[in-house]
């Protein structure tokens, strides 16, 4: 373990962080200092986010201490306090203002540019370090950011992010940054990182591609489960030492024999021609995974499964897909309903009678399923929101599980949810399987992905790699999801 | 290509393209109208209600919506009217307090995260219910700096072209020019990203109201000059106007898309296809119909322009 000493820019000293029943961070100290570029890597749910939160001030740890050098004994760290003690981040999601020029957000930014002539002088910053980062980029700094394409958004922020006005930037902190950039702006920018940290800077970055990562940082601290689990210059690691580390101690995985292999084909989506992905397609009784980080298109594989099995005017009489949302406050409750209602109205077509909802029949179809899944209430007309997170999202399961549809989408929809629900859930997936369901169901979650009969590795919008039986291993779909080099 | 046709311009392109139509066919139907006199009688009912477009892109500008500018104009002015003509003092208070009300109305929709629409709707009946307190029967006068500016003949061009110009001009300028209006778009845009520079979304909401309030405030006393009495009903229907007016010039209803230019454009389009209409020998009756099918047309036509812009975009 390398000690954080006086000088670091940022200190992370022992921060834990739950959110319910999930611990993101589980005493994680953490420092960067100035001259050093620091990798930090680690599948899905190991950490990352939350601990870039804490360093750039948008959460408070429940325990532990985040320090940043220059602030005051007793100073309220937060978003503006970070961001005036030069610590920087470029966030994974593009987080510009889409209605505005690239002068604007610049603006935006650095509250210093005000008064006559601000325009010109925020155009000469944000040019001059575009100038500086990716020599020849052509942007024009008086169009519209959502007039730009996505490599170009994404090579502004990052600008955005090393430009100063006012404040030193001392610290920035560069989440998948060169996610949608090519091969040579990508080059481009880890040289200005080198540039930057032998002037005195710090940076983070968090990357997919491994290579980035050894070739660019100083050290690499690598994380699972809410912990640093290795720490180490980065010179001592290799894109397989590193890949072996992000998982834990291989665990055996219950043998489970592939169920009715041979069933029929009853989803398939081509990989679109000249992406050089692998093909997708779903048997009867069969459960796909989806694997891979996060945002690396499986949500929109589902969507477009979704879409090519509904129907677009008229449902269709015999429904064909269900969908379980994963974020459930976003595309899952009704939260005014009931857990009743919530349950039952992907049926309402069955309940229908004359127009009108079968009430005896939703009450018995409810009390069948809340019975098998267990929802712990006193009422079912009881308003969805009295119920625990787990117990919503199993409604959520039987609202999808009750109806016939052959096929069922999941989206990611067991996050936050405690380990004993998932064990019912699971059950309750086999069974189903068994029945001649088929689920494809994306995972951010090793175990959950390690339940599937065949899983589908996903990397920058394609399927990398598929999986099946005994091959469904967390350090075979680690090592697909994390790229070697740059595409 | 894509340089001189983008989006942005042509946001811009079609609200100037469809007054331009208008006003020819106005013109062809009427050579009369063609006079100092005639564009001034055209246009004058458009000043108070490009006011009140302004005020309602501003409000559209944060991601909400105003429902309450018919009836709040209406207040103002019966106040200009009654107070302001009597007691200049208490007229100028009360309008200044106005002001601070609308501020406050953002700062509550922000800290409570109340939708606009339903506080507004409830503010629309105290504004409605304020100015019949003030006046019950129609009556009042307008003050006679008001009159007197309303009714101003300046040389060449008409008062009501250069009050529009005027007003487009400084709605230009607070928004789309100054570093302050870069940061009130910015929290349509993305809010998030401007809470993360430093910015209090607050302050800024309350700034974007309290200015939509003080457009309102100068759209009610314009009409006071134009009309001379006040009604505790006179201008209800600029809500509606108002926010078909910010559409109508380019704006959106999310997103901060907005532009003043555009928005006073939309105002003009919107009172001129009221005369273009009469001049058709419409029946009033078929009148706001007839309004809402020139209003589908110019926004079916935005839309036909932006997909194929998309479509282009995409190759």
């Amino acid at each position: 373990m390398i000690s954080g000493d006086e000088t670091a820019v940022i200190a992370v000293d022992g921060a834990e962080k739950s959110f319910g029943a999930v611990r993101a961070l589980d005493g994680v100290s953490f420092s960067v200092r100035p001259h050093e570029c620091v990798g930090l890597v680690g599948h899905n749910g190991a950490g990352k986010s939350t601990l870039v939160n804490l360093i750039t001030g948008g959460l408070a740890p429940d325990s532990g201490s985040v320090l940043v050098s220059g602030m005051a004994e007793g100073e309220k760290f937060s978003i503006a306090g970070a961001r005036a003690h030069g610590v920087r981040c470029v966030f994974q999601e593009l987080s510009l203002c889409p209605n505005l020029t690239v002068e604007e957000n610049t603006r935006i930014t650095h509250p210093a540019l005000k008064g006559l002539g601000w325009r010109r002088r925020a155009r000469a910053l944000i040019a001059g370090k575009l100038d500086a980062i990716f020599p020849g980029h052509g942007i024009d700094c008086t169009r519209m950011i959502g007039d730009l394409s996505i490599a170009e958004r994404q090579m502004v922020e990052i600008a955005t992010a090393f430009s100063e006005s006012d404040t030193r930037v001392r610290l920035v902190i560069l989440d998948e940054p060169t996610s949608s950039l090519d091969a040579g702006l990508a080059a481009q920018l880890l040289g200005y990182v080198r540039k930057f940290v032998s002037e005195g800077g710090a940076v983070v970055i968090i990357s997919h591609i491994l290579g980035e990562i050894l070739s660019t940082a100083d050290r690499v601290v690598v994380m699972k489960d809410g912990r640093v689990v290795s720490e180490r210059r980065a010179a001592e690691f290799t894109v397989e030492t590193l890949v072996g580390a992000m998982g834990s101690v291989v665990r055996a995985r219950d043998a489970r024999a592939p169920s009715a292999a041979a069933g029929e084909i009853v989803l398939t989506r081509k990989a679109p021609a000249g992406s050089g992905g692998i093909d997708f397609v779903a048997r009867r009784g069969e459960l796909v995974g989806l694997a891979g980080l996060g945002g690396h298109g499986q949500t929109r594989m589902l969507v477009g499964l979704f879409n090519a099995g509904g129907g677009d005017w008229v449902s269709p009489k015999d429904p064909r897909i269900a969908f379980v949302a994963g974020d459930r406050h976003v595309d899952g409750n009704l939260p005014l309903w009931s857990i009743l209602r919530n349950m039952t109205i992907s049926l309402l077509p069955d309940l229908t009678r004359r127009g009108l909802v079968d009430t005896r029949a939703e009450a018995e179809i409810a009390a069948r399923w809340r019975e098998r899944i267990e929802v712990r209430t006193k009422d079912m007309a009881n308003p969805i929101l009295s119920l625990s997170g787990g117990n919503q999202q199993k409604v959520l399961f039987a609202r999808a599980l009750a109806t016939r549809a052959p096929v069922v989408l999941m989206d990611d929809p067991m996050r936050g949810v405690d380990i004993g629900t998932k064990q019912e859930v699971y059950a309750m997936l086999r069974e189903e399987a068994a029945k001649g369901r088929t689920f494809v169901w994306y995972s951010t979650e090793m175990d959950e992905i390690c339940q599937c009969d065949r899983v589908y590795v996903f990397r920058e919008g394609r399927i990398v790699a598929e999986l099946a039986g005994a091959e469904v291993s967390e350090e075979r779909i680690l090592s697909a999801s994390f790229a070697e080099a740059a595409a | 290509m894509r340089g001189f046709l983008s989006a942005d311009r042509i946001r811009m392109l079609v609200p100037a393209a469809s007054l331009t139509v208008l006003l020819i066919a106005v013109f062809w139907l009427q050579p009369r109208a063609m006079s100092y006199t005639g564009l001034n009688l055209l246009f004058n009912l458009a000043v108070p209600i490009a006011l009140a477009t302004i005020a309602q892109m501003l409000i559209m500008m944060v991601n909400d919506l105003d429902l309450s500018i018919g009836t709040f104009v209406s207040f103002v002015a019966c106040v200009t009217a009654t107070f302001l003509q009597t007691d200049p003092v208490i007229g100028v208070l009360i309008l200044a307090g106005c002001i601070g009300v609308y501020a406050g109305m953002g700062v509550i929709i922000h800290l409570r995260n109340l939708p606009s629409i339903v506080v507004t709707l409830g503010m629309s009946f105290v504004w409605g219910g304020l100015a019949v307190l003030i006046l019950p029967s129609p009556g009042g006068t307008a003050p006679d700096w008001v009159r007197w500016l309303m009714t101003s003949r300046p040389p060449l061009v008409p008062m009501a072209i250069v009050a529009s110009v005027l007003i487009a001009v400084v709605g230009h300028l607070i928004v789309m020019r100054s570093s302050f209006g870069v940061v009130l778009r910015g929290v349509g845009g993305n809010e998030r990203s401007v809470a993360r520079a430093g910015w209090s979304i607050v302050r800024a909401r309350a700034a974007a109201y309290a200015l939509a309030g003080l457009f309102a405030v100068l759209a009610g006393i314009c009409l006071v000059g134009l009309t001379t009495s006040a009604d505790a009903n006179i201008a209800t229907r600029y809500t509606l106007l108002a926010i078909a007016g910010v559409i109508l010039g380019g704006g959106e209803f999310t997103g901060g898309r907005v532009s003043p230019i555009g928005a006073v454009i939309g105002a003009l389009t919107l009172t001129l296809a009221g005369s273009f209409l009469s001049f058709l020998r419409i029946s009033p009756d078929w009148q706001i119909g007839a309004q809402g099918a020139i209003l589908i047309l110019v926004l079916a036509l935005r839309l036909l322009l932006n997909r194929r812009e998309q479509a282009e975009q995409a190759k």
